[in-house]
């Protein structure tokens, strides 16, 4: 009798609020099957050696048959993985093809000797990272700081400096490859030096994606033009989230205000900047169109990026175990970005 | 009598002394900088090809034309296809405008379950979807590249669509939950006494009120799915390549002469849509961006 009446009332909350379960299903397999499950499958795979078909197996379909120009200036062409979309279909293959290999991949990943491509490209995204956040925090919050002086025509500044961010990548990465190559700035630069018979200027180089020495800062300029703004707004906006009382009770104290901003507001700003590194943080670490479109990763390695090293490997070259273990690296660094960020947001909320 | 009122006394409020006159040109210096890629784009743009190869690509266009534009748009070769931009455009609207609907729907949905309608896990399954915004696409692809082949939408209109609506997800719902969160309880405790479920009060009272956070979603998406790479690369088919794929391959395409007039109107048209939304919507672009750092 109860365990009749518990059943119904079990199926009862089962069905209770059974409109907001079944509107929430794409919610539920988003969170479950996608960035659960995905996330647990590539972890799964990355231990494997996993390759796909051979690559000389396969012979593209007539209508593939054609030179596909998107990646053209790489060594791999791109038919092969149009061509794996033709040949593999489903589980069966992939499970005939997986062979456990403990931590290989891994090793063959870390390994700096035998893989330079990959040291590299940690290198350059942790270079890129370091100073794109060092100088977008810097300038955007002096830019914030300047707009918050109660300018004329700020509206007009602040889409100026925010408009590059409605940009795609690609937008950004075209425009800046033509500036930065020798036809461009370079030019410009050495016209107007002959013009005004400036001898230094006539022959000033401004190459930066010629040497694999600088250009991580070809990426960077186009990087930093692109996303700058982002972080100025979000600054400006926690800064007129500050009550203007500390304003009045700086002033009465006779603090100068950059003292005011240097010492009572940046503390006070905590909160936004720390979401705004975790923000920018986790899209660097997805770098990846701006590399493709501006340098395709070259000169050499130079400029190539763990994003990129996972694309490569996991469409042109079919070695996906490979290119799965790279992948795993990359959550690995985003959890390592996120769980001092969620421990400060939510182990405080608790405590209050 | 009245001079007393008119003069007014003291200094002026606004006095332009030496630190205004520095704080501007900081600024202006500032937006010279951001501006001057777009005057590239569009100064190139309009120069014809002797011009372009003449050097200085800071100089102003002789003999401005649109005949780089037209080319762009019409003719411009991407690989063996020489039929211009405008079939990535159009490929990119096919793309854009269903996809925009889907994840908009989708979330908007989420949200107010999430604010009105909780069920046991409700919350548990918001922090997976936004701790998952932060998780590298490159660690989903691969399986996604399953999902979809096993669904049969893998290089298909639909397939791409599916991937948007996904990844669209966190940011829409976390926008949609916040704003139905701030609207007052009375309005869904009343309808709820009027014997209102879950989709009557959805389409008849939180739609209705829901314009403005509506404009700031749809503004979001469009520029985000717009200027979409990785996934229209990978889940969108060859055939169905959208703009921001075909720009890349005419650009960097190695054939020929390197026309960089056609590419730089090739930019700007890329570009456009994206950058008139924004011109256009000012405040609600700003919203958008900042919904994922500014907690409402």
């Amino acid at each position: 009798m109860t365990a009749t009446v518990k059943q119904k009332r079990r199926r009862l909350g089962l069905f209770r609020n059974l409109s907001a379960k079944i509107a929430a299903i794409p919610m539920i397999f988003t969170t479950l099957v996608v960035f659960v499950g995905c996330s647990i499958w590539t972890i799964t795979y990355s231990f494997t050696k996993s390759k796909l078909l051979p690559v000389k197996l396969f012979t593209p379909p007539v209508e593939f048959q054609f030179p596909i120009s998107l990646f053209n200036r790489s060594e791999e062409g791109f038919l092969t993985w149009v061509g794996f979309d033709y040949q593999w279909n489903g589980f069966s293959k992939l499970i005939n093809t997986k062979f456990l290999v403990g931590f290989a991949q891994y090793d063959r990943l870390l390994d700096a000797t035998r893989n330079a491509r990959w040291a590299e490209s940690v290198e350059n995204i942790l270079f890129y990272g370091v100073f794109s956040l060092t100088f977008s925090f810097t300038v955007g919050f002096i830019l914030a700081a300047l707009i918050d002086q109660k300018v004329r025509f700020e509206n007009a500044f602040r889409s100026i400096y925010l408009y590059p961010f409605a940009l795609s990548f690609v937008v950004t990465g075209v425009v800046w490859q033509w500036m930065l190559s020798p036809a461009g700035i370079q030019d410009a630069i050495n016209q107007f030096g002959a013009w005004a018979h400036i001898g230094f200027l006539e022959n000033l180089p401004f190459k930066l994606m010629a040497s694999g020495d600088t250009v991580i800062f070809a990426l960077l300029l186009a990087g930093l033009w692109q996303g700058t703004g982002f972080t100025m707004v979000l600054m400006l906006a926690g800064m007129r989230g500050i009550d203007g009382e500390i304003w009045k009770a700086a002033r009465v104290d006779g603090i100068p205000k950059w003292k005011t901003y240097i010492f009572v507001v940046i503390p006070m700003m905590r909160g936004v900047f720390i979401t705004t590194l975790v923000i920018a943080a986790s899209g660097i670490v997805r770098l990846y169109d701006l590399v493709v479109v501006l340098t395709a990763g070259g000169p050499g390695f130079a400029s190539e990026v763990p994003a990129k090293y996972v694309y490569d490997f996991m469409f042109a070259r079919s070695n996906l175990g490979q290119a799965l273990a790279a992948s795993s690296m990359m959550l690995l660094t985003v959890v390592i970005i996120l769980i001092p960020w969620m421990y400060l947001e939510y182990g405080r909320k608790k405590e209050r | 009598m009245t001079k007393a009122i008119v003069t007014p006394r003291g200094a002026k409020p606004n006095r332009i002394g030496p630190s205004r006159i520095i704080l501007y040109s900081i600024l202006v210096v500032a937006a010279v900088y951001y501006l001057l890629p777009l005057y590239v784009m569009v100064a190139t743009s309009l120069k014809d090809l002797d011009q372009v190869r003449e050097g200085n690509i800071f100089a102003w266009p002789l003999r401005a034309g649109f005949d780089a534009w037209i080319k762009a748009w019409d003719t411009a070769c991407t690989g063996l296809y020489c039929e211009g931009l405008k079939v990535g455009f159009w490929k990119s609207v096919q793309i854009t405008v269903p996809s925009v609907l889907v994840s908009i729907a989708i979330a908007s949905i989420n949200g107010y379950a999430l604010s009105y309608w909780r069920f046991r896990g409700s919350e548990v399954f918001f922090t997976i979807l936004i701790i998952g915004s932060f998780i590298p696409y490159q660690v989903m692809l691969y399986p996604l590249v399953i999902i979809t082949r096993e669904l049969g939408i893998f290089g298909t209109l639909p397939g791409v669509i599916f991937i948007h609506s996904i990844f669209g997800m966190p940011i829409l719902t976390l926008l949609f939950r916040n704003y139905f969160a701030a609207l007052p309880v009375e309005l869904f405790k009343a309808a709820r006494v009027d014997g209102a479920g879950f989709w009557g009060i959805f389409f008849q009272i939180m739609l209705p009120m829901s314009i403005p956070i509506l404009v700031v979603a749809i503004i979001l998406q469009v520029t985000g799915i717009w200027n979409d790479f990785l996934f229209g690369v990978i889940f969108a088919g060859t055939q169905n390549w959208p703009m921001t794929v075909q720009l890349n391959n005419i650009v960097n395409s190695t054939q020929g002469v390197k026309e960089h007039n056609v590419n730089m109107a090739a930019t700007i048209l890329t570009g456009l849509v994206p950058l008139t939304i924004y011109f256009i919507s000012g405040r609600y672009f700003v919203r958008g961006i900042a919904a994922g750092a500014v907690k409402g």
